[in-house]
């Protein structure tokens, strides 16, 4: 077997390099047959049919690969024809004939034997295709390609790497091929040239390369390797607290997003409000809706849902306050119990009429993946647009407070409430206005939970004791305060997980507000005044 | 007289009916289903519920069983653990009912056992679970240890050449009791300490960021790796995602799941999950004839054109089918000849073969390990060459490797020391 890939590989470089020299093609019967002997070999021998394909020539074979890689080549039972499956969601199928490109239209999925393929098998298919990317005249094809084959060079690429690196045009594609030969140099031949190449590399590859040349016998190999590994550590301690710091404030913007409408309506309000994760899942369910209205569009949907999980989730709020809390006032433990009712009725609501599974919101391809700063640095997206979505509305709240009239307002109720209805503010009109911003908020941090968590009728659950700890950590009725809480508890948890475990950093987190607590009742930024006494 | 016939022929077709209906709702035969229909679970079992409504309805419009009707009796224990056991009493003592299909957690299951030895019913429990019990009342239609999770770790050992193993679970006792048997079996095959990572997570965790980012770096050490879930429930869809977007590929560090089917990945895009594994004994995506009805006929029950399958609904098909059988070997639905009559019993199952009730109370099945699809479904890409039998007892705990259970007469014991000789030689449960 390890003749036969290497002389494919040789005809498949060949090709790549010269394809004015290989003319081959193979008519369709013999198509047939090799793609006969792929549905039906063990996957040990498909991987030397893969081979054969790849080294047939033809231009097919591409395609034929490419499918197969990703579970969508099949045959038709009754007539052993090849297909290439084109929609394989659902009972029926359509497809396509893998040899003539004819469309065939729908077909049920029990009349299809579908060719199997495993990791090992897509992992050489990969390697294999990205050989053939690597005359693409697309740059950014060039450079994936490049970088796939870090790690899986062999003999016959690596003689023919380094005239391809000369027709390279792009810098960043040749240091990725460069990398990808002096790891095989390294591993293969113990090449201490090659070592200092790999000197600062951040790609696993070339750490497992250096970690097996620090093992061999030859003493200024390992000496080279040591010295390029510390190095690398180096580097790689800083990415990681980088990493560390990155995940505590995603995770900081999160709470501190889920928190930040309970600020208002707990800290400015005094109002206990239970229901508030349930505000928070009402947001995530309208992203969910406007996907469904918008069918294909789920970016501007996502949008959308902005306005609109504000507004749903502020109704809500004001329907909350209108119906319950506004009867309750003064009375903090009577409200408590009416909210936590309100919340499990908000529950079951949503389970009885939308469905009690989780409902899937699409992630729009611009808010999948990540950004690579370097080969072990990668920031998610998702997480990145949440801490930008955060600051915004942590921005526009501080914006209403402090510039509005409904800001003035609500302040002078808070601090003192007879005072201000003497001064012919209509206190329980800002009441209504306050709970409704404070739900609105809630609802915005329901649209960006979306995105990062499973939206289902225990969405909210999962948010209430994290946010009230937030509050009352920040110090109640402080803006400012539930920011810096927000993202220090987050970052205290990221920083404690990978050394605790989740379920022990969270207990630990929870020990030292309690600690915290005890020291200073008020949290770290208390309210000043006689106001905050009564 | 056209009149006066019309008259007469609705009359009889009237008493017919009554007549009809008095055979039938005179002793119908109640089965209860207790699955939670709100609270965290219901998401997994509120399918199971209507799995069991359709297999009623379909078995009823084939005549029943013993010309006698099934009749269904819904409770909703509402995820709630203790309330599982008040709502299992209700369906014994007050509904009355013949036999009990439900439970999804190991908690829940552990919380109705003692009610269901008391009041001597009959309880169905269809989802995989940790072993180390064996109750006289209860029918085990999902996988033991032996069935799911030691024959993956056997095949990321042997055929995917796995060296380093970060064993993730949630924080109860199946994932706690399974984890440990696969610690001790990877020990018991070479595998040091340094190469084995534990780590455990709440319940509905969705934070991922930290630990997939230490999986990763743990993965890096130049020996292939592969995470072993026991992840339960919808922390696996941010789990997932989290993969996805740090770009850990299958083929680097491959994932084998325990609680990961169909349903779970209807909620998330699969495509940068390609290739991660799941080993069930199920897959909705085998190719069977028996496979392909019952999707045809859960598609068309539950109006929804792209409903899914999974494991647990195909190990209640199993279990409600050999309780059909059985009761109709025993020729009674009374419990303790229902008891007797199972044993032994062999119903299709929806990969193609048989599923045979063994003596201790578990079945045999398949092992499938599939991979993740673009698709949200997996493609079978190992099998065992024959079902394995489920064994109640695992062979890799102290304590419980002398276990055997065996509820035929004149044994009739669900924990008998092969050593000792006696029954009740108690194990030590390992998760505590």
């Amino acid at each position: 077997m390890g003749i036969f890939r290497l002389l494919s590989h040789l005809l498949l470089t060949v090709f790549v390099l010269y394809p004015g020299l290989v003319q081959a093609q193979v008519d369709d019967s013999e198509a047939q047959q090799l793609l006969t002997s792929l549905a039906e070999s063990s996957f040990a021998e498909k991987k030397e049919v893969v081979n054969q394909i790849a080294g047939s020539g033809d231009e097919r074979a591409r395609g034929w690969l490419e499918s197969f890689a990703s579970n969508k080549l099949g045959r038709i039972e009754s007539s052993g024809q090849f297909i290439i499956v084109l929609e394989n969601r659902g009972r029926d199928w359509t497809v396509e004939s893998a040899l003539t490109g004819e469309n065939l239209g729908e077909i049920s999925r029990r009349d299809i034997d579908t060719v199997r393929v495993n990791n090992a098998l897509r992992n050489e298919l990969e390697s294999i295709l990205s050989v053939l990317d690597l005359k693409s005249p697309e740059e950014h094809n060039r450079l994936t390609a490049a970088r796939a084959l870090k790690g899986s060079v062999d003999g016959v690429l690596a003689e023919r790497l380094p005239e391809l690196m000369s027709d390279e045009k792009s810098d960043s594609v040749r240091a990725a091929l460069t990398e990808a030969l002096a790891i095989y140099q390294v591993e293969e031949q113990g090449d201490v040239a090659a070592v200092a190449t790999l000197s600062g590399s951040l790609n696993s590859q070339a750490r497992a390369a250096l970690q097996q040349a620090m093992r061999s016998d030859d003493a200024a190999l390992v000496a080279a390797a040591t010295k390029a590994m510390a190095s690398i550590e180096q580097k790689l301690k800083l990415n990681r607290a980088a990493e560390t710091l990155y995940f505590g404030l995603s995770l900081g913007s999160v709470l501190m997003l889920a928190a930040i409408g309970l600020a208002i309506t707990f800290g400015v309000m005094g109002v206990i409000n239970m229901a508030h994760g349930e505000l928070i899942m009402l947001g995530a369910y309208t992203t969910w809706g406007m996907q469904q209205l918008l069918p294909g569009q789920p970016g501007l949907a996502l949008i959308l849902s902005i306005p609109a999980g504000f507004l749903v989730a502020a109704l809500a709020g004001i329907a909350i306050e209108r119906t319950v809390i506004q009867h309750l006032k003064g009375r903090p433990l009577e409200t408590l119990l009416a909210t936590f009712g309100v919340s499990l009725i908000l529950q079951q609501l949503v389970r009885t009429v939308i469905s009690p599974l989780n409902r899937t919101v699409i992630t729009p391809d611009w808010m999948s993946g990540s950004v690579m700063i370097n080969e072990a640095l990668s920031l998610t997206l998702n997480r990145l647009y949440v801490i930008g979505f955060a600051l915004v509305v942590f921005a526009g709240l501080m914006l209403i407070m402090r510039k509005t009239r409904l800001g003035l307002e609500v302040r002078a109720v808070t601090q003192n409430r007879a005072m201000a209805r003497s001064m012919g503010i209509k206190a329980t009109k800002v009441d209504i206005l306050t709970f409704a911003l404070g739900s609105g908020v809630a609802g915005l941090a329901g649209v960006a939970l979306s995105q990062i968590t499973n939206v289902g009728p225990n969405l909210g659950q999962a948010y209430i004791i994290d946010s009230f700890m937030v509050v009352v950590f920040g110090g109640v009725g402080n803006l400012w305060g539930t920011l810096l809480a927000g993202m220090t508890l987050g970052t205290i948890n990221q920083l404690l997980e990978p050394w605790a475990g989740a379920v022990l950093a969270k207990i630990m987190v929870l020990v030292f507000i309690i600690l915290f607590i005890q020291k200073r009742p008020r949290g770290l930024f208390p309210q000043k005044g006689r106001a905050a006494e009564g | 007289m056209s009149i006066s016939k019309h008259v007469k022929l609705s009359l009889s077709a009237l008493a017919l009916s009554i007549s009809f209906n008095s055979v039938a709702a005179e002793d119908p035969i109640k089965v209860g289903i207790l699955h939670s229909l709100s609270g965290t679970m219901a998401i997994s079992e509120s399918t199971l519920k209507d799995t069991m409504l359709m297999l009623i309805e379909k078995q009823n419009e084939a005549g029943g069983v013993l010309g006698r009707q099934l009749e269904p009796v819904v409770v909703d224990p509402a995820s709630n653990w203790p309330l599982f056991a008040e709502k299992a009493r209700e369906l014994l003592a007050k509904e009355k009912v013949d036999v009990i299909f439900g439970n999804w957690t190991s908690v829940s299951r552990k919380s109705v056992l003692p009610v269901i030895e008391e009041l001597n019913g009959l309880l169905f429990y269809p989802v995989q679970y940790e072993g180390e019990e064996s109750s006289e009342n209860v029918f085990y239609t999902g996988a033991a240890p032996n069935q799911q999770a030691i024959p993956a770790v056997d095949y990321l050992m042997n055929d995917i050449g796995v060296e380093r193993w970060v064993l993730a679970g949630t924080d109860y006792v199946y994932p706690r009791t399974t984890n440990k048997i696969l610690e001790t079996y990877l020990k018991d095959k070479g595998v040091a300490a340094a190469d084995i990572m534990i780590n455990y997570t709440p319940f509905g965790h969705s934070n991922w960021q930290a630990i997939v980012s230490d999986i990763k770096a743990f993965g890096s050490a130049g020996k292939k790796t592969a995470v072993v879930s026991t992840i339960n429930g919808d922390a696996n869809v941010p789990f997932y995602r989290e993969l996805g977007n740090q770009g850990i590929e299958a083929a680097d560090i491959p994932v084998v799941a325990f609680s990961v089917g169909e349903q779970e990945l209807s909620g998330i895009d699969t495509g940068p999950l390609v290739g991660h594994l799941a080993a069930w004994n199920y897959f909705m995506s085998v190719e069977s004839d028996a496979n392909y009805d019952f999707i045809d006929a859960w598609a068309a029950y539950s109006d929804n054109e792209d409903a899914v399958t999974n494991d647990p609904m195909e190990a209640h098909y199993i279990g409600f089918n050999m309780y059909i059988e059985a009761v109709k070997k025993a020729g009674t639905a009374d419990v303790d000849a229902v008891k007797d009559a199972i044993i032994g019993v062999s119903v299709p199952n929806l990969t193609g073969g048989y599923a045979t009730m063994m003596p201790n109370h578990h079945i045999t099945k398949p092992v499938l390990i599939g991979e993740i699809q673009d698709n949200g479904q997996f493609s079978v890409v190992w099998e065992t060459p024959s079902t394995v039998a489920g064994d109640a007892w695992s062979d890799f705990l102290p304590g419980s490797k002398d276990l055997i259970s065996d509820w035929r007469k004149p044994l009739f014991c669900g924990n008998f020391n092969v050593v000792s000789g006696t029954c009740g030689g108690q194990a030590k449960v390992a998760a505590e």
